[in-house]
């Protein structure tokens, strides 16, 4: 790696991390907008995020005096880093240079990436000695080992079609990007690629510990749970990383499920700059897409479940749906 | 050789409240957990003192039925009404049936108001807040008919010792039809959001059951113990002001389901049950108001002579939309004050049914198992204010001179 490569590398990443706390933070915003619209409420202005966090930034940061002070602090951290890290990998609208490290990381990479905030929030739960925290660090354990069964049989799908398909590296997002599973699926892979989407589009809630998926931070049973010790900086990092987290989890459905770019179905020949933009809205455009079947009309048409119910309807009902899925998937390939 | 009994850690201590997102008011529960699952409960009440009835043991008794009212913000109607029976009985005041009607037709308005607010809390408690915003924007109608009726939102200043201090006339029974209209389709809606919702089942069905011997033992009152299909109502079984007039019937959950469970799913039947059956009620008293004298006694003064000459003691009782309230009222000759006051609220004879309740259930549950009795914690909680080291009782002096001193201090900080 030469000196070239490494500044654009840093620079790169310093612009994912800025795209990333902004635009998740911005569709924060957006979902507390249409929530409140669908509650006939007002609702707050759309850049609520961007006070709250100015306040909390400004807010003092109390450690209680029975936490662990490296570990209560490094948590949020490490949260933050490691989302933005995923971000780094996954593949978005065709823009010279995205994703900033596309050569070197995979799917299954992703997969373990994504547990780390979520396990960065466990430890800062743990290491913040109250009870309500650590319910919460246990709950977010198993909330996280619930939504794993139907998010792997998603990804071994992709990969296992691919590969059938004898595509090199299938495991690749580039491939993954650059081949949309739809078009190489008869009608039965079709309908389990549906499936697939259904339980991904379920999954999210979870990674990002929305209703009813909340039972680790459940403000009315444990008061915030994992993050009920934490304040002023420490919960901005932590609000900042969910925000980041909205974006990756998003994107990654949409990496998976809905590769197109705009420039693919409306060809813009004239100039590169205006396919870029135009690549560019559509992405956004995707995200928001995803963002609202997955957050907010989930979170605003149900109540939440007990940690209990979380892992039956991701393991027995969820789960269920994505092996058929996966297996209409891979029963499509030799029916045809 | 001796074996040594390894005693296994059986899980840890922990406790919600006073103060906690789940607990509208103060109340401490302490919890025996395992893993999610409560193994023992326990409450601590006594946590919001304010020291009512001796306010009330110092204040003619007009003055002492206003503050009855501001016991609880949400049933204020329900004091006064209480109050006013005990002291009516002491002193042999005939109410007129007019002022019955009205009494009635308030109280079952104020019974729609509370059964909303509930439905919107208890939502809330199972994280479903477009319920919770729904059961409150529809409550909103109810407010302002209280408002056009009685001139207030809340403590409706309504009742007046010896019958009504406002009339209902005529001209407003199309809006209160208006509001009732509204209120039949309102509980179409929330019926279907609240009962027929997938994961509103899954949380309320066979959670946090009292069984109907449970409360044969702990005599809950209200919809906490119709809901475990024990017919108990103030209104029915000791009829009073215009209840005994007209058709009424005990709301338990087997007139929806047909079937007794017992459980928060049944609590939350009972109380759209009576949302409904206070329509009913609402409409068969306007069509039989009676004509008639609001009050027994007009004017103030001659109550209060009257009621200075009185001596005797009584109860006075009022389902509230919780249960039933009891007040208990002594007066001596010559005196203008109570010589003694005792309120029973609801929530006091609720409270023990927590405990069946809570146990076995999990950590999840407890908030909506806390609501589903409808705790008014202020209502129930008057014991003395006590500092580890000392007793003191707090004058209307020492307030007033301690807020005195509050107000200079922060305008010395302003001034800085």
């Amino acid at each position: 790696m030469n000196a070239t490569t490494l500044l654009l590398t840093v620079a790169g990443t310093v612009g994912m991390a800025l795209f990333g706390l902004l635009a998740g933070l911005w569709f924060t915003g957006i979902d507390r907008v249409l929530a409140a619209r669908m509650q006939a409420r007002i609702g707050p202005p759309v850049r609520q995020p961007f006070i709250d966090l100015a306040k909390l930034l400004v807010k003092q940061n109390v450690v209680p005096a029975n936490a662990i002070p490296w570990l209560f602090n490094g948590a949020p951290l490490l949260a933050l880093a490691s989302a933005i890290t995923i971000l780094l990998y996954i593949p978005m609208a065709a823009l010279p240079g995205l994703p900033v490290l596309g050569l070197h990381g995979d799917l299954v990479l992703i997969m373990y990436l994504l547990l780390v905030p979520g396990l960065a929030m466990v430890a800062g739960g743990l290491a913040s000695g109250s009870p309500y925290a650590t319910i919460g660090a246990q709950r977010e354990m198993v909330t996280m080992i619930a939504y794993e069964l139907p998010l792997a049989s998603t990804v071994i799908a992709f990969a296992w079609k691919l590969a059938q398909m004898d595509i090199a590296n299938p495991f690749s997002l580039a491939t993954l990007a650059a081949t949309p599973l739809w078009t190489l699926v008869g009608p039965i892979g079709f309908m389990g690629l549906l499936l697939l989407l259904g339980t991904m589009i379920l999954v999210v809630p979870g990674e990002l510990g929305r209703i009813p998926f909340d039972a680790p931070e459940a403000e009315t049973e444990i008061a915030g749970g994992l993050l009920v010790e934490y304040s002023g900086r420490n919960l901005a990092l932590f609000s900042l990383s969910l925000a980041v987290k909205t974006i990756v989890v998003t994107s990654l459905i949409v990496a998976l499920f809905f590769p197109w770019n705009f420039t693919q179905l409306v060809p813009i020949a004239c100039c590169p700059f205006l396919a870029a933009a135009a690549n560019a809205a559509f992405f956004l455009f995707k995200l928001f897409v995803v963002l609202f079947f997955s957050v907010t009309l989930v979170r605003i048409s149900v109540a939440r479940f007990r940690i209990t119910q979380v892992v039956d309807v991701y393991w027995k009902v969820l789960g269920a749906l994505s092996l058929v899925g996966l297996i209409l998937v891979m029963a499509d390939a030799y029916v045809r | 050789m001796k074996t040594i009994e390894v005693k296994k850690p059986s899980g840890y201590a922990t406790q919600i409240g006073p103060a906690h997102p789940a607990l509208k008011e103060p109340v401490m529960f302490s919890l025996d957990i395992e893993g999610e699952r409560i193994k023992k409960a326990d409450f601590v009440p006594g946590m919001a003192h304010r020291g009512v009835e001796w306010m009330g043991m110092r204040r003619n008794c007009i003055q002492t039925m206003y503050l009855a009212e501001r016991i609880c913000g949400i049933c204020g109607i329900t004091h006064s009404i209480s109050f006013s029976r005990a002291v009516e009985q002491i002193a042999q005041i005939q109410v007129p049936n007019r002022a019955h009607y009205i009494r009635s037709i308030v109280g079952e308005l104020e019974r729609i108001h509370s059964h909303l607010l509930w439905a919107g809390v208890a939502a809330h408690e199972l994280g479903f807040d477009s319920a919770f915003y729904l059961a409150w924007r529809v409550r909103e109608n109810v407010m302002d008919l209280l408002e056009y009726l009685t001139g207030n939102r809340v403590h409706y200043a309504m009742i007046q010792i010896g019958g009504v201090r406002r009339d209902i006339v005529p001209d407003q029974f199309p809006r209160i039809e208006e509001s009732m209209k509204f209120f039949e389709d309102a509980y179409a809606k929330l019926a279907a959001v609240f009962l027929d919702d997938t994961t509103v089942q899954m949380r309320c069905r066979d959670c946090g059951v009292l069984t109907y011997d449970e409360a044969r033992e702990l005599c809950p009152v209200g919809p906490t113990a119709r809901a475990s299909g024990i017919k108990k109502d103030v209104r029915i079984d000791h009829s009073y002001a215009a209840y005994g007039d007209i058709e009424i019937q005990y709301q338990t959950p087997d007139l929806l389901t047909g079937e007794v469970r017992g459980d928060v799913y049944d609590r939350i039947i009972t109380r759209l049950l009576e949302v409904k059956q206070s329509i009913g009620i609402v409409r068969q008293l306007l069509a039989m108001l009676p004509d008639g004298p609001l009050l027994a006694i007009p004017k103030p003064a001659v109550l209060l002579a009257k009621l200075k000459g009185a001596a005797g003691e009584a109860v006075g009782r009022h389902e509230a939309p919780r249960g039933e309230v009891m007040h208990y009222v002594r007066l001596e000759a010559g005196k203008d004050e109570p010589a003694a006051w005792k309120v029973k609220a609801s929530s006091y004879s609720n409270y023990m049914a927590w405990i069946p309740m809570m146990e076995g259930e999990q950590i999840a549950d407890i908030p909506i198992i806390a609501a589903s009795i409808d705790p008014c914690i202020s209502c129930t909680d008057r014991v003395a204010l006590v500092r580890p080291d000392s007793r003191q009782i707090l004058t209307k002096e020492d307030l007033h001179r301690l807020s005195v001193e509050k107000t200079r201090r922060i305008q010395a900080a302003l001034a800085k």
